[in-house]
């Protein structure tokens, strides 16, 4: 359990953090999201000891650790860029912070080689940082940071400067790490696809300040203010209100929309646009739309719907919203 | 841009002419003139007991300035690079201050401030003789090559970061555990260079020890005031060109090593 | 795309462009106490003795300094060595320059020991280059060439010495020259001599001025290279490092004081001009490109 009560933290005049408070529960794995600036690293590296906080104190596993070096609090630091020892191969790497420790060389040995198969790079003891890929090189930093134990992992963009595909895989694997070891996980990330795919709860951050915090589907489903929504996922504005693309239903004729639209409570009510774009993405069709207010938002809708609706551009078509943090659904509706 | 053929072979000719000119065939000819009289001269030359005093001076010199260099040198460095202090910018320009100070100035103002009737005039009286005595060679000396390990030492630092160490500080290292097994391996080949830069220097200074020493062949004199003093008191050009000799050898190695260090240190 | 529809990973590009920003911690900074030590050590081995010498060279006041520099004798050496100084640093600025270009884009067998002979001055002591110069340029030169104590043997002394500054600092630029913009300049129908005047030479312009700048400091402070072929002719051949050696031997430690400080305050204004000048003309480089 990790407790950071009232952080403050400025550089010069400018606030990095602003009056935090936050809890993180033991054994879960949380995510700090925000955009670039927010000051998810500055909480995550205060919580680390490698920033001093202004004011405001940190508790780790019921031990206050305000004042207490980074060396001395049981974490475990994951950096973006790897922070590997060039100098070391990966074995002294893995093992430096058991060798700090005195520990017997047999037993890092030992312990060095399982955590190495843990991460799958089992065979690289003897290589060297420059002789790994990007991936490699984090899971190593992973290794070493688990290799000491830590009551707490810290992960500062851990898959931020690796490309795509090895950034998802490594996602995947770092959950189910996180499912056999059970440490008290925090990963800063600005992506929220990574922070809904692997976290059990979300710390929505924007400007040093917590916006939000809650389990994925909360936040994805009721965001506490257009912040939180429009981070969360892709928004449309609809007569004022901020709703997800594929809670947008389309219809061709205005009194079916207004009698659906009717069933449904705090809605924008029923909108005419016309249609300036279809785009096919596979197994889900974009919409893009103008409104008669001259507003462009764009609507998601299945494959289906789409060949159903027959949609060609310039047509006039009856969006409305099927669900919203405003939008209650009193009993659910086909779409069309 | 392509040149013609016979453009590139003139600009090729006047470089390589002018090279000549001014390096090879001097130093070619100084070799001739040295080593075609017998390697038994050359090393007879070289092994009489003033050219082995003023050898063990050199020698002393450069392992007295060396190691002071290397530890103020990286300890300046990593003020400059690490350090969020008033006066950094003063402090970088301090230490490029050597490389623009003639080594006649260099001398006088030594003389100036630890000669008799200079500011700190009076360490003479309790027995610390530094000009015309040991101490001033090696101020003198660390005064000239005082920027070299700061200068070499100082990019790497700055593009290793300080990722490294503060995952070593994550890890649980104590900050001289970090120094010792990070930054230090970290900033090894750019301090040898600092250092190989230094001893060069250190071996070859002349203008600002010339000044600050009494130059008792067998006693004050370095290698570099052997070869003057051989030239210009004992009229014995061939000492002097054997003294030389021996000193550009220690420049080749010097060379080399540079070459050497420079690959290592790019990758 | 829609102007309302927000996109996930909105900072990636900024994030994955930035290098890693440096964070000062304050574990990590050097203590006070290295800070002390540090700026100890660079008082006792530089400021101080220049202080010294600052305060001597005042020591019978802004007369007796003026009066001092001002003695022809010492006047005579100054404008002695800033002439020489001048004359060896355009020298290298074109012949650096060449050897440079020589060493980057043509091509011959032994071009790396050449490359590797480039910094032998840099290794090799004064004394060695003056002792190495006088037996071919000397009285008893193989050629009979006779520089001794002629100001052309001074400035051979003195080119020998600064060699390397202009190479090394114009070589690297040339390495990264990028050759389209030339090939451009040539398809547009310049010729080699117009792109080269009107295309390379801006580029090369601040790594020339600074090498230029370097050997020209270099060469007003020089001792060893000149103290055995320069002859030391008062007025003729004495540069101001020697004439000042003389008045410490002659026991004239304000004459010296005084001459020297006027020799620092030449190099600095030389190095900080040069700096000047070379930042403006790598500013109006990077503004046009
Ligand atoms: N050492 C520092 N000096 C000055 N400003 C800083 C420093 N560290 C962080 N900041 C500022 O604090 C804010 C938050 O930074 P950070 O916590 O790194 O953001 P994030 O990790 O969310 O991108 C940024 O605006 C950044 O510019
Ligand atoms: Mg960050």
């Amino acid at each position: 359990m990790i407790s950071v009560t009232g952080a403050r933290k400025s550089y010069g005049n400018f606030a990095a953090l602003d009056d935090v408070t936050l809890d993180i529960p033991a054994g879960t794995l949380t995510a700090l999201l925000g955009p670039s600036g927010s000051g998810k690293s500055t909480l995550l590296r205060s919580i680390a000891g490698l920033e001093r906080l202004d004011a405001g104190s940190i508790v780790i596993g019921g031990q206050d650790v305000t004042q207490v070096a980074p060396q001395k609090r049981g974490i475990g630091f994951v950096f973006q860029h790897y922070a590997a020892f060039k100098h070391m191969t990966v074995r002294d790497n893995v093992g430096f912070g058991l060798s700090i420790r005195k520990r017997p060389k047999a037993e890092i040995a030992r312990k060095v080689d399982d955590l190495l198969e843990i991460v799958g790079l089992d065979g690289f003891q003897h290589r060297y940082p420059a002789q790994l890929s990007g991936g490699q090189r984090q899971r190593m930093a992973l290794a070493r940071a688990l290799a000491v134990d830590p009551e707490v992992l810290l992960l500062d963009e851990p898959f931020g400067a690796l490309d795509a595909k090895v950034r998802a895989d490594l996602r995947q694997w770092l959950r189910r790490l996180h499912d056999e070891v059970h440490v008290t996980t925090v990963l800063v990330t600005h992506d929220q696809e990574e922070a809904l795919d692997v976290a059990d709860r979300i710390a929505v951050l924007n400007k040093g300040r917590i916006e939000q915090v809650g389990d994925p589907v909360a936040l994805y489903d009721r965001p506490a203010n257009d912040f939180v929504m429009s981070f969360l996922g892709s928004v449309a504005r609809l007569g004022g209100q901020l709703v997800r693309p594929h809670d947008i239903a389309l219809h061709r004729s205005r009194e079916r929309a207004q009698s659906l639209d009717a069933r449904v409570g705090g809605s924008p009510g029923v909108i005419e646009a016309v249609v300036e774009r279809v785009v096919r993405l596979g197994f889900e069709v974009r919409v893009d739309l103008r409104a008669d207010s001259g507003e462009r938002f764009a609507a998601q809708v299945t494959r289906a719907e789409a060949d159903a609706l027959d949609l060609r551009v310039g047509e006039t078509v009856y969006a409305r919203a099927t669900q919203g943090p405003d939008v209650t659904e009193t009993e659910p509706a086909l779409a069309i | 841009m392509k040149t013609s053929t016979a453009t590139r072979l003139g600009l090729r000719t006047v470089a390589l002419g002018y090279l000549v000119v001014l390096l090879a065939v001097p130093i070619v000819l100084i070799l001739w003139r040295t080593l075609g009289e017998g390697v038994g001269a050359f090393l007879e030359s070289v092994r009489t007991p003033a050219a082995i005093s003023a050898l063990n001076l050199s020698l002393l010199i450069v392992a007295i300035v060396v190691p002071l260099n290397v530890v103020f040198g990286v300890a300046t460095a990593l003020a400059l690079v690490r350090g969020r202090f008033r006066g950094r910018g003063l402090v970088q320009a301090v230490v490029d201050l050597p490389f623009a100070v003639s080594p006649i100035v260099v001398g006088v103002s030594l003389i100036l401030l630890w000669g008799a009737g200079g500011w700190l005039g009076g360490v003479e009286k309790l027995g610390f003789k530094v000009i015309f005595g040991l101490p001033g060679m090696v101020i003198a000396t660390l005064f000239v090559t005082l920027p070299f390990v700061v200068r070499e030492v100082e990019p790497v630092l700055h593009e290793i970061g300080t990722d490294q160490e503060q995952a070593a500080a994550t890890l649980g290292a104590s900050s001289a555990q970090t120094f010792w097994r990070i930054t230090l391996p970290a900033i090894r080949w750019g301090l040898t260079y600092g250092v190989v830069l230094t001893v060069a220097r250190a071996l070859g200074e002349f203008g600002a020890v010339i000044m600050v020493s009494s130059g008792f062949p067998g006693v004050s004199q370095t290698l570099t005031l052997l070869v003057h003093s051989r030239y210009i008191d004992d009229h014995n050009t061939y000492g002097a060109y054997a003294a030389a000799t021996l000193l550009m050898g220690l420049a080749v190695v010097t060379l080399l090593l540079m070459t050497l260090l420079d690959r290592k240190r790019s990758t | 795309m829609t102007a309302t529809t927000a996109t996930a990973r909105r900072d990636d590009t900024m994030v994955s462009s930035l290098p890693p920003r440096p964070t000062p911690q304050r574990q990590f900074s050097a203590r006070p106490l290295g800070v002390g030590l540090v700026g100890l050590w660079l008082s006792v081995i530089v400021l101080l003795p220049l202080a010294a010498l600052t305060v001597t060279s005042f020591g019978d006041g802004v007369s007796g300094f003026w009066d001092a520099v001002t003695a022809p004798v010492a006047l005579a050496s100054l404008a002695v060595t800033v002439g020489l100084a001048a004359v060896v640093a355009l020298l290298n600025a074109a012949m650096g320059t060449l050897i440079a270009w020589v060493l980057v884009r043509d091509d011959f067998p032994g071009k790396r020991v050449v490359n590797a002979l480039i910094d032998l001055p840099f290794a090799l002591p004064t004394i060695v280059a003056s002792i190495v110069l006088l037996s071919l340029y000397g009285p008893n030169s193989p050629v009979h060439v006779h520089l001794n104590a002629t100001r052309p043997g001074l400035v051979v002394a003195l080119a020998f010495v600064t060699l390397p500054f202009v190479v090394r600092s114009v070589q690297p630029v040339l390495i990264e020259v990028d050759r389209e913009v030339e090939e451009a300049s040539a398809s547009l129908g310049a010729s080699n001599w117009t792109t080269f005047r009107r295309v390379v030479l801006p580029t090369l312009a601040p790594a020339i001025i600074s090498g230029t700048g370097l050997a020209f400091a270099r060469a007003i402070g020089e001792y060893g290279s000149v103290v055995l072929i320069g002859g030391n002719i008062p007025r003729r051949t004495q540069v101001a490092s020697q004439y000042i050696q003389q008045q410490i031997e002659i026991d004239r430690p304000v004459n010296a004081a005084a001459v020297s400080v006027a020799l620092l305050v030449i190099a600095f204004l030389t190095l900080f001009v040069l700096r000047v000048a070379a930042g403006r003309s790598r500013r109006r480089e990077e503004e046009s490109s």
